[in-house]
């Protein structure tokens, strides 16, 4: 099935996609179909700017099992992070 | 039959007078020919979609691709303009027919065309083809797994396309749907309310849903091809087609 369904959120960073390295302004995170992983359905993600065109995309195709291990993984890394560090800019 | 063709990419003129990019393919036998145009899957306007566009003129259709997602993602690759076109909420509605009606005037145009033109769409495309014969003047129409048509998109999602059911009394032409009894979207519920208004309207129709698939039983490079049920749409389609889009 096509699910339709996604989550967009707005981002700050950066990522490197096709063409090099680009700053990330936008997210979607959706559960549908890869194009390219080997599963009927995957969580995909897309680093995307839209304003310097589709190709400025940062894509991800995981299976749930370690879409999740992701998630729990970034979390608690930030759960980690030394005190103080997580509001300093990306400047600092 | 000879199946020699020519398959290229052209400019097409869409909805609102926009160009977009479309993908052609033309019997090279000259005889009299039907139309077809396809109306591509959510992940896009792809290499898949192009093959299916090169069958049907390998079977003595005019056939025409309209890349749907031109205007959000110019020259991307099918599977950067799909997650572009995402981002922005899916192609709208009204678009869609102008895009599709620009893709039929298109075939029209060659010497070859019988004048006669069908749609046929796959996954969000068939829904799509269904809105487009219930928005135009075509011959034949196929629905292949559209969801959505009946009952709107759930709440919260992004991509949001709200029931098309109301349209059935102006359907067109002849509709065939090809469904999966293991979809979920769409559920063989949905797909049973949409004959209920089809019977009700009073249109002709004919609905075959396969025993042992699910969404995308057609698409030959994912996991979810499944051959029986694929050869049977396919010859199901050759003979609506066959009879709809004959010369007259």
């Amino acid at each position: 099935m096509c699910t339709y369904q996604t989550t967009t959120l707005g981002m700050e960073g950066s990522g490197k996609g096709a063409e090099g390295w680009f700053a990330v302004t936008d997210a979607t995170v959706y559960f549908d179909h890869p194009v390219h992983a080997r599963a009927e359905h995957t969580l995909n993600i897309d680093l995307i700017n839209p304003s310097r065109g589709a190709g400025a995309r940062v894509a991800m195709e995981l299976d749930p099992q370690s879409a999740r291990a992701l998630a729990e993984a970034i979390l608690q890394t930030l759960a980690t992070a030394p005190p103080g560090l997580l509001d300093t800019t990306a400047a600092g | 039959m000879s199946h020699d063709m020519r398959a290229e990419t052209v400019t097409i003129t869409g909805h609102g007078g926009d160009g977009i990019e479309a993908y052609l393919a033309q019997p090279l036998d000259g005889e009299p020919a039907g139309g077809v145009v396809v109306i591509h899957h959510m992940p896009g306007y792809d290499e898949g979609t192009k093959e299916i566009t090169r069958k049907f003129a390998a079977h003595g259709y005019l056939a025409i691709c309209p890349n749907l997602y031109t205007r959000e993602a110019p020259g991307a690759s099918p599977d950067d303009a799909a997650a572009a076109a995402r981002a922005l909420g899916g192609v709208p509605d009204e678009r869609l027919v102008g895009d599709v009606a620009g893709a039929a005037a298109h075939l029209r145009t060659f010497p070859a065309s019988n004048g006669k033109v069908a749609t046929i769409g796959y996954c969000s495309g068939g829904r799509q083809s269904f809105l487009a014969a219930c928005s135009l003047e075509l011959d034949a129409a196929v629905d292949c797994y559209g969801a959505f048509v009946t009952r709107p998109t759930p709440e919260g999602f992004p991509l949001s396309f709200g029931p098309i059911i109301d349209l059935t009394p102006n359907l067109s032409c002849p509709l065939l749907g090809l469904f999966g009894v293991e979809d979920q979207y769409p559920s063989p519920e949905e797909v049973a309310e949409l004959e209920q208004a089809l019977t009700e309207a009073g249109k002709e129709f004919d609905f075959h849903s396969y025993e042992g698939a699910g969404h995308a039983f057609f698409a030959t490079d994912r996991p979810s091809y499944r051959p029986e049920a694929a050869n049977d749409g396919w010859q199901r389609i050759w003979e609506f087609f066959g009879r709809k889009l004959a010369t007259a």
